[in-house]
């Protein structure tokens, strides 16, 4: 069997029924896409299909057929993709552990709808995050989309890029 | 030995815990052993194959440093808390657990201030339990929770990092032959002020670290009032692998020739595991082998883990599933509602007449609460990873408490401590749960005895984490209340029935039956969880009802509950007085003025008395935990069932704030968890099992409903309040009472589905 995941050919020998996360995770290695709950409520394994959002949970590896498959340590060599900036900026993660499924959520979003309104982040957005960073999760996506500056954010938690070290 | 051991189990800073006393203690007598210099390195349990997880990990995340690499032993230093590089790099040794709260980024700004170094210089290592236990628990406590990780180690840390710096100046008055006074210094230069000439911390480092370092006693550190590192909206030192998946969280683990394991313990708590039959699994592909972790307990071992998940699902089990297996949740139910008719542990706080005084007043308030269990919910699943050889042992651990998981490990494989060794993995969160029970840390240990020299791989699937959690402990209380013909309180009883933590936990922390650590919040005194009144008479009492569910610690432990008792019921008392809430709260709380300063500096933020807009209505709530103070107001609308949350404001008084911005995520944190607690499904028992496996029967908050949150910070710099909880149980009663006054009926029942109420 064959996944091309970030643009590389993985010939894999697994049952057709592995779902994708695992085998990404496991036989590909590649552990930046979690496992959260399995069923794919969580988002905490979402990459792209062919672009796309999918929660590879619960997708089966016979299913991905030629699909290109791309994971969060593809969404850019160096920390540049804007979703990644303004997640380093405004340190949305506290644990980090949803963030991968956060970012390529709100990166997908963006690709979509380069200015979306809160009601489109609400609808996106339907990752879970124990942590709560729901709030620094909207103001990320304010600031990466242009919609909002990075220091108007900053202010409104008493700080500025000058001050946050 | 025994004695010397870490706590296994979470320390929740009850006032009246003689195991508190003892932990702080222990913590005074090692500060002033922190001193350790250069060459007089223990020697012992530092050679156990460290730098394994530095090594692999970081190859394995193509990083070349991680905020988490363990310290290598006998590294060059200037003290235990302090190594510094001859290119000026400063590594800050960390020893709490990283899990989002931001403990890391506080310690290190801290050390930085009172060190004088370059932030820009700063790097940070984790010193292992091995380590630590090898140099007479040099460090200090590991253990993270109670919202403890800065506010209990901030002396000796600061007095660590001020003990290095005058090392370091003295130092450079040896190099120069001159008087310290002479010197001054800055980001970690030295200068000689008549001359001009400079030296780097790098450059006299070495030499720092074979000065006698001074009487910890006669160091004067810093007000914070002046703080220039510390006190500021720092960023995070650990953020930028979070976003592209390079962070290895221990399920990520992948270790050469490593196996991985999924466990199952009997469905229903106290069950017993009959048979299996191995034979059914063990030619299914990558399946190594089934092994028996405990009386009730199973795990299938892999070669993925996947694979051994899937082979564990199809291995039949028979269970005995014990005496509970007919336990349903309406049993429990009843259990707490007729705690609520029994006389409880007398008087827990006894002031005054309270029952006369209700008895003869003019008019009488009561009302009955039920807070139900939760699950944490960790983001990354129970897991751990533990390799034995020959007589040692390793384990990697996303852990709350590294000397908890190390002692863990030498207990499950009776392997002597200084011949184990823990490394500490930042935790996917850890609410509560990673801390005083060490299950996960146990049962990876029993699965790598049958598996020598080969590192073992442990996680729980999703259900069985949700299924085998120690929940937040399921509660009621009876609030009863006395009010003259002015409509002032006269008395307060306040009987609480419900599930012990320490029946769980921590069966000696309960003195002659008594368990006060359920009444957190209500405490007669401070210092970490005051009540906030002074009634005219008061009288609390808890009825201690047990069950087969095993309860722990859940961020906010039991202010929330009891925050949502007091509070709503205050809210009530108001109401039945035809008094303003927040008037009918200042009226008692003049004896308390922190907790006032905060409620008023909420009101303040909330414009508490000033007209909403329309349809929209204020709750307000003030509660105490953590050594902190914590007020909300909130402003809900509802319209039909559904309640919109539309902005909820806080203030916290915390003594001193570390970093105000880390701060603020951490209260935006709490409401997110509060509020999915309020108006989410719980969790209940039926056929003596948890009957939420999953998040399609047990939803977490989304983004979509959460409110914006509007902070203030009121420090007032003369006490240390922790940072990760205590704003948690002021959400409840803050929304309930809003909700309250939206409907006009008072909501008693949680989550609140139960008083026909949804989240928007």
């Amino acid at each position: 069997m064959q996944l091309t995941i970030n643009g590389q050919i993985h010939n894999i020998d697994v049952e057709p029924n592995m779902p994708l996360l695992w085998a990404i995770r496991e036989v590909v290695g590649l552990t930046g896409t979690k496992y959260g709950c399995g069923v794919a409520q969580c988002g905490a394994c979402t990459v792209y299909m062919n672009g796309e959002p999918v929660r590879s949970c619960s997708i089966p590896v016979s299913a991905v057929g030629g699909m290109k498959i791309t994971t969060v340590e593809a969404l850019s060599k160096d920390n540049s993709h804007p979703v990644q900036k303004a997640w380093i900026a405004l340190d949305v993660p506290q644990c980090g552990y949803c963030q991968s499924g956060q970012v390529m959520a709100a990166a997908a979003l963006l690709k979509k709808i380069p200015k979306p309104t809160d009601a489109d982040i609400d609808n996106a957005m339907t990752n879970v995050c124990r942590c709560g960073t729901y709030q620094k999760v909207r103001d990320g996506i304010h600031v990466a989309s242009g919609q909002k500056k990075l220091e108007d954010v900053l202010a409104q938690y008493d700080a500025s890029t000058k001050t946050r070290g | 030995m025994r004695n010397t051991m870490p706590q296994l189990r979470h320390v929740d800073k009850g006032r009246n815990m003689t195991t508190n006393t003892e932990n702080t203690n222990m913590l005074a007598s090692a500060s002033r052993r922190d001193f350790i210099i250069k060459g007089s390195l223990a020697g012992g349990g530092l050679i156990l194959g460290l730098g394994a997880l530095p090594d692999l990990a970081l190859a394995q995340s193509n990083s070349k440093y991680d905020q988490n690499t363990p310290m290598k032993a006998g590294e060059p230093e200037v003290n235990a808390w302090v190594s510094i590089k001859p290119d000026d790099t400063v590594a800050i040794r960390i020893a709490r657990s990283e899990m989002g709260q931001g403990t890391r980024t506080g310690l290190a700004q801290m050390v930085s201030e009172e060190l004088e170094c370059n932030w820009k210089k700063v790097t940070t290592e984790s010193p292992t339990p091995g380590q630590s236990l090898a140099r007479k628990r040099a460090w200090g406590e590991h253990g993270t929770g109670g919202s403890r990780g800065i506010r209990i180690s901030e002396d000796y840390v600061r007095r660590g990092a001020a003990a290095a710096r005058i090392m370091l100046v003295q130092a450079a008055a040896d190099t120069w032959n001159v008087s310290v006074s002479e010197l001054k210094v800055d980001k970690g230069v030295i200068t000689h002020i008549p001359t001009g000439r400079k030296l780097t911390y790098g450059q006299v480092a070495e030499r720092a670290s074979t000065l006698t370092p001074p009487d910890p006693k006669s160091i004067t550190l810093k007000d914070p009032r002046t703080w220039k590192v510390a006190g500021q909206p720092y960023a995070r030192i650990d953020t930028a692998n979070k976003v592209n998946g390079t962070k290895i969280f221990g399920l990520d683990l992948q270790l050469p020739g490593m196996l991985c394991a999924s466990v199952k313990s009997c469905p229903v708590f106290g069950g017993r595991l009959v048979s299996y039959d191995e034979a059914k699994v063990k030619n299914l592909r990558g399946v190594k082998g089934v092994v028996k972790i405990n009386d009730s307990t199973v795990a299938v071992v892999a070669d993925t883990w996947w694979r051994a998940n899937t082979a564990l699902n199809a291995l039949p089990i028979v269970w005995d599933e014990g005496q509970a297996a007919n336990v349903s949740q309406s049993d429990i139910n009843k259990m707490l509602s007729d705690g609520l008719n029994e006389q409880g542990d007398f008087w827990q706080r006894k002031e005054g007449d309270a029952l006369g005084a209700i008895a003869a007043s003019n008019k009488k308030v009561e009302s009955v609460y039920f807070t139900p269990y939760r699950a944490h919910f960790n983001m990354e699943p129970m897991n751990a990873t533990v390799k034995i050889t020959g007589d040692r042992v390793e384990a990697w651990v996303p852990t709350q408490n590294g000397e908890g998981s190390h002692a863990a490990l030498s207990e499950a494989t009776g392997i002597p401590l200084d011949k184990c060794e823990v490394y500490k993995l930042d935790a996917g969160t850890g609410l509560g749960r990673r801390g005083g029970t060490q299950d996960f840390v146990s049962y990876a240990a029993k699965v790598a005895q049958k598996y020598p020299g080969v590192p073992v791989k442990v996680i729980w699937s999703r259900e069985e984490d949700l299924t085998h959690d120690y929940y937040h402990p399921i509660a009621m209380a009876k609030m009863t209340a006395g009010l003259d013909a002015a409509g002032n309180l006269t008395g307060m009883h306040i009987k609480v029935a419900g599930q012990s933590i320490n029946a769980t936990l921590a069966p000696m922390a309960i003195k002659n039956g008594k368990d006060e650590r359920q009444l957190q919040g209500l405490y007669e005194k401070g210092p970490d969880a005051q009540l906030g009144y002074q009634f005219p008479s008061l009288l609390t009492e808890y009825v201690m009802k047990n069950t087969h569910v095993p309860v722990g610690p859940w961020r906010g432990v039991n202010t929330n509950q009891n925050g949502i008792f007091m509070e709503c019921f205050m809210d009530e008392c108001a109401k039945a007085a035809n008094k303003d809430p927040l008037q009918f709260r200042q009226a008692l709380m003049q004896n308390h003025p922190k907790h006032l300063g905060v409620l008023n500096a909420a009101a303040k933020k909330g414009n508490w008395g000033k007209p909403t807009a329309p349809g929209v209505h204020r709750g307000i709530a003030q509660f105490m935990g953590y050594a902190s103070y914590s007020a909300a107001v909130a402003e809900v609308s509802v319209k039909g069932n559904i309640v919109t949350v539309e902005r909820l404001v806080f203030a916290l008084n915390s003594g001193h704030v570390v970093n105000p911005y880390l701060t603020r995520e951490q209260i935006e944190g709490s409401v997110v968890m509060a509020l999915g607690a309020i108006f989410n499904p719980e969790i209940t028992v039926e056929n003596g099992r948890i009957k939420q496996q999953n998040l399609d029967s047990y939803p977490l908050l989304k983004l979509s409903s959460t409110p914006r949150v509007e902070v203030v910070l009121v420090p007032t710099y003369d006490f240390w309040g922790g940072v990760g909880e205590p704003t948690i149980c002021v959400v409840g009663p803050a929304v309930a009472n809003a909700i309250s006054a939206a409907i006009g009926r008072p909501v008693r029942n949680f989550p609140l589905y139960k008083e026909n109420l949804s989240l928007a």
